[in-house]
């Protein structure tokens, strides 16, 4: 089975997030006013081959805990999506349903 | 005869030939390991350099503690081997788990290249054997993301075994408690964000970094001894 990754870091609460802080400062000055708590990110997309969506989801949250997140300050979301035979994911016809999608507090 | 010092060459590092200098100049004999090896060899000691290790991919040292080399260098590390990480190379030993925490981004965002001063808050390290605590030594940073934090529990340890090597005395990056540098439980293993290579030479504006490289000549020798 072939399946969409997604997966999104951020800091944890409560890390100090100097990117966050400078973009905050610098949107009033284009004229966006309003904007609090700007947390700056990444994000990771890619396939998968797993036999089934909870060993997927598994190695996913084992990638992050190892590799794509260091856990002294990230912390990841990681959403798992079946990839539908013979296309992609969120086709017209409802093809590929998300499978899991969860917090990892690694 | 001199103290041999590996000073590991990962793709994208660029302070190698600088620590080999210094090493010299401290009256040591520094060789250059290759990141792709899986043996460091006779080394007395390690020095993990600044630069760019992988290009900073995915976060600085992120990447570089997959080299091949870094399982030996753990294991020289556990047993008691001097390791020290400059810049660049204490991400690594963040990164790899040889020393708590983790460096962030420099608050303001500010890439810092400039000579900053230190206080020296533990001896007995590899890098500070017989350096008294409380004395100021004038050596240049060069980062972007120097900005150590840890949470606290981690924090506590620290400060309570004594770990805290370095402190700044003006903190330039938001470093948390204004650390640094710090050190392994066994005070083997030090990381620091400044340079002492490039404070080793009068030409270069400082010699105040030849005491602590003399110091990992001296823990290097206490282990070929």
């Amino acid at each position: 089975m072939r399946f969409s990754v997604l997966v999104e870091t951020r800091l944890h609460d409560g890390i100090a997030d100097p990117e966050g802080a400078t973009i905050e400062r610098s949107l009033p000055a284009l004229g966006f006013e309003g904007v609090s708590g700007v947390r700056v990110g990444k994000c990771f997309r890619f396939a998968l081959d797993a036999p089934d969506a909870e060993r997927a989801e598994a190695e996913v949250r084992d990638m992050c805990a190892r590799f794509l997140t260091n856990p002294v300050i990230e912390s990841a979301t990681v959403t798992v999506e079946q990839v539908a035979e013979g296309g992609a994911t969120g086709t017209a016809n409802g093809a590929g349903q998300p499978v899991g999608t969860g917090e990892e507090q690694a | 005869m001199a103290a041999r010092v590996g000073v590991v060459v990962f793709p994208g590092s660029n302070c190698e030939h600088d620590v080999v200098e210094g090493v010299g100049a401290a009256g040591g004999e520094g060789r250059l390991l290759w990141h792709g090896d899986r043996s460091l060899g006779d080394v007395d000691a390690v020095v993990l350099p600044g630069g760019f290790a992988h290009g900073d991919y995915l976060r600085p040292g992120a990447i570089a503690r997959f080299s091949p080399i870094m399982e030996a260098i753990v294991a020289f590390a556990e047993a008691g081997g001097p390791v020290v990480g400059i810049c660049n190379g204490f991400q690594v030993l963040t990164e790899s788990g040889l020393l708590p925490g983790a460096l962030q981004r420099n608050a303001g965002l500010k890439f810092l290249c400039r000579p900053t001063t230190v206080r020296v808050e533990a001896s007995g390290t590899a890098l500070t054997r017989d350096v008294a605590p409380g004395t100021t030594l004038r050596i240049p940073i060069n980062h972007f993301s120097g900005n150590y934090t840890c949470d606290e529990a981690t924090l506590a340890e620290l400060r309570a075994d004594e770990r805290i090597v370095f402190r700044y005395v003006d903190n330039p990056n938001g470093s948390t408690d204004s650390i640094a540098g710090i050190c392994s439980a066994g005070r083997n293993v030090v990381g620091l964000m400044p340079h002492p290579e490039r404070a080793s030479h009068a030409l270069l504006g400082s010699t105040d970094g030849l005491v602590l490289l003399r110091s990992l000549l001296v823990a290097a020798g206490a282990l070929a001894a």
